[in-house]
């Protein structure tokens, strides 16, 4: 048998509900299997960390080929929110944690989580503004330390 | 698969080391279960997991994931990965005898 995957580190870069949840899916996965998991947050991935912004993470509707929605009708006011709703509503049925609950028990199962120096500077952010599941703000060079003897998946 | 001896009597396992019929376990095997897998003593604790897990298995036919765990069987996620570093679910359910909880999250 192949060598076993021992540690990850997920980046979760993109601030949407389908930008989002693979990440998360994949580092809790990781956690249940005993593998050590990271997760840094850089970008519009952030939100999902930002105290403000998690619970209100929208499903993209414009550009979005696989949602097979005219992209006119995408961009209409409310198309977001009622595709959210209703994607919020079909993982609820499949008992899928909401994005604030799900951050919460990753945390929970030891994974560390992580945002960008770059971006926080970037959109004028400080710690404060996000849940206090976050270790710290880090750069680049201080998240290949950590990554060090792992694997990297970006999202 | 391999048929080996666990407390003095013979089990089938596959090649993960999870038992392929649950009904071969017995509670004396805890034990020497848990010690392959890192557990040199095994808690109060440790048995409301294991017997969660076989009762959920005979149950629903498959165990639960960790999330299921620390909403259901009355441990949190967090003492979960004390008891269990290096990974509850999959962890109990060697100990526990029953197949991998499969299972996204």
């Amino acid at each position: 048998m192949a060598d076993p995957i021992e540690k990850v580190s997920i980046i979760i870069s993109k601030g949407s509900l389908e930008g989002i949840y693979p990440g998360l899916i994949m580092a809790n996965g990781a956690r249940a299997e005993g593998i050590e998991a990271n997760l840094f947050f850089t970008f519009f991935g952030m939100d999902a960390i930002h105290k403000a912004r998690h619970e209100h993470i929208k499903l993209a509707t414009v550009g979005n080929p696989g949602l097979h929605l005219p992209t006119m009708a995408g961009g209409l006011p409310g198309v977001s929110a009622v595709m959210t709703k209703y994607m919020n509503h079909k993982m609820e049925e499949l008992d899928i944690p909401s994005i604030p609950e799900f951050i919460e028990l990753i945390a929970d199962t030891g994974a560390g989580l992580y945002a960008c120096q770059a971006s926080v500077d970037l959109f004028g952010l400080s710690k404060d503004d996000f849940i206090d599941q976050v270790e710290a703000i880090i750069t680049v060079g201080e998240f290949y330390e950590i990554a060090a003897g792992g694997h990297i998946i970006f999202t | 698969m391999t048929t080996e001896t666990i407390a003095g009597v013979a089990v089938d396992r596959n090649e993960e080391g999870f038992f392929t019929d649950a009904t071969q376990w017995t509670e004396d095997m805890a034990p020497e279960l848990a010690k392959a897998e890192g557990i040199d003593e095994l808690t109060p604790d440790h048995w409301t997991v294991i017997r969660f897990m076989r009762s959920e298995y005979f149950d629903k036919g498959t165990g639960p994931t960790v999330r299921m765990l620390g909403k259901t069987s009355g441990v949190s996620v967090k003492e979960l990965y004390q008891l269990f570093p290096k990974g509850p679910a999959k962890i109990a359910a060697r100990i526990a005898g029953i197949p991998k909880p499969r299972g996204c999250i």
